[in-house]
């Protein structure tokens, strides 16, 4: 592997009821993280293909952590997300590299098919620093119900030379979900967004 | 009177702290359960009948906990608890936690012979509390002194209570300050 990983962390948040009426099932969403050391802090490079690299382990480790922690199969994810929280030494763009052109796709294969666009949000951070990763439905990008974030979060990471890589999943949209829209059981699939 | 809205559970594994690789990495766990504080909002002089009644969620807790770190009640050696109170309770709300999550724990993991150390405290939203970790069988082991930051995003809610167990599966992982060691423990007063 080229991730050079000191921590994982796996969270998994199970809503049972929202003011004070029964969730039935739970929601459920997890979020996987790895702490990775950042192979190009504290220098510009030209070439960011180390961290294309990396993504793209990343994607599948940190979507089959999540799959795993639901307790589901693959189909069963409905939604997902991803973000990264890059260390003072790096730059934003180190961010993007990891997260864009790779690790879409063995993300896609652990959560089966994922027709719709991963929705994602970065940023520099210190240890400590939450990120808000979007959770969009992974076949549908226009299924209200599953518009959503969940908080991804590491007390002692990002150091300076270390990227918090965040992937979400969920086996369900929000609680209590009643805003209309597209509903999950009208989407086609096709072209990831109805 | 026990209404559960939330469960949370996260799982660390350490893998190295900027030294050598750990040939086995260290696993900290925290399973945080959100419930409704029956008491919010009013000063109750009789608090205790909740305490019993959190028994079955202190025993579902630790189960659940050791299923998110996959391993089995053999491989914890260390383990700590919480409570964070929402602003419209008190202090001693979160104190009803004490013997249902200690005792919990101690029970499912064999009779465990140390004190379960803890932390509490009132606070808003994703306030974060670091939960003290010690030894399971003898809480002067040094290289198992630890504690494990925990909070729920959007919990506790001014009548809520976060209720919060945590869990490791050995030493820092790097430790190297000495003290007691795990195998020279007798295990019998729970502290050596």
């Amino acid at each position: 592997m080229k991730a050079k990983i000191r921590k994982l962390i796996v969270q998994v948040d199970e809503t049972r009821a929202e003011m004070g009426r029964k969730v039935e099932p739970p929601t459920r969403k997890a979020v996987a993280m790895a702490v990775i050391e950042n192979p190009l802090a504290g220098r510009y490079a030209e070439d960011l293909t180390e961290l294309i690299d990396i993504g793209e382990e990343l994607g599948g480790l940190l979507g089959e952590r999540c799959v795993q922690a639901l307790g589901i199969k693959p189909g069963q994810a409905q939604s997902y997300g991803k973000a990264a929280i890059v260390g003072e030494g790096g730059e934003l763009e180190h961010a993007a590299a990891i997260l864009h052109p790779k690790l879409g796709a063995p993300l896609r294969k652990a959560v089966e098919k994922g027709a719709a666009l991963v929705p994602s949000a970065k940023k520099m951070g210190t240890l400590g620093s939450a990120i808000d990763v979007p959770l969009g439905h992974k076949d549908a990008a226009y299924v209200r119900s599953h518009f959503d974030a969940i908080e991804a979060r590491v007390s002692d990471a990002p150091r300076k030379n270390e990227i918090v890589v965040a992937v979400a999943v969920t086996d369900s949209g929000r609680p209590l979900a009643r805003v209309g829209g597209l509903q999950k059981h009208e989407i086609k699939g096709q072209d990831g967004l109805r | 009177m026990i209404e559960v809205r939330e469960v949370f559970t996260q799982v660390e594994e350490i893998f190295h702290e900027f030294g050598p690789p750990a040939a086995k990495p260290l696993k900290r766990g925290a399973v945080a359960a959100v419930l409704t504080n029956p008491f919010a909002g009013r000063y109750e002089p009789n608090i205790m009948p909740m305490m019993e009644l959190l028994n079955p969620i202190g025993l579902e807790m630790t189960k659940r906990l050791i299923a998110a770190m996959g391993v089995t009640p053999k491989d914890i050696e260390g383990y700590g608890k919480g409570a964070i109170v929402g602003s419209a309770g008190e202090l001693e709300h979160g104190a009803l936690w004490h013997v249902p999550g200690g005792y919990a724990m101690r029970e499912v993991l064999g009779n465990a012979k140390a004190i379960v150390p803890s932390a509490k405290k009132v606070g808003a939203p994703g306030t974060k509390l670091d939960v003290p970790i010690t030894h399971i069988n003898a809480s002067y082991v040094r290289s198992h002194f630890d504690a494990v930051e925990v909070y729920v995003p959007g919990a506790p809610a001014a009548d809520e209570l976060v209720y919060v167990l945590a869990m490791t599966t050995g030493a820092r992982v790097h430790e190297r300050v000495g003290g007691l060691r795990a195998s020279e423990i007798k295990g019998v007063d729970g502290l050596r």
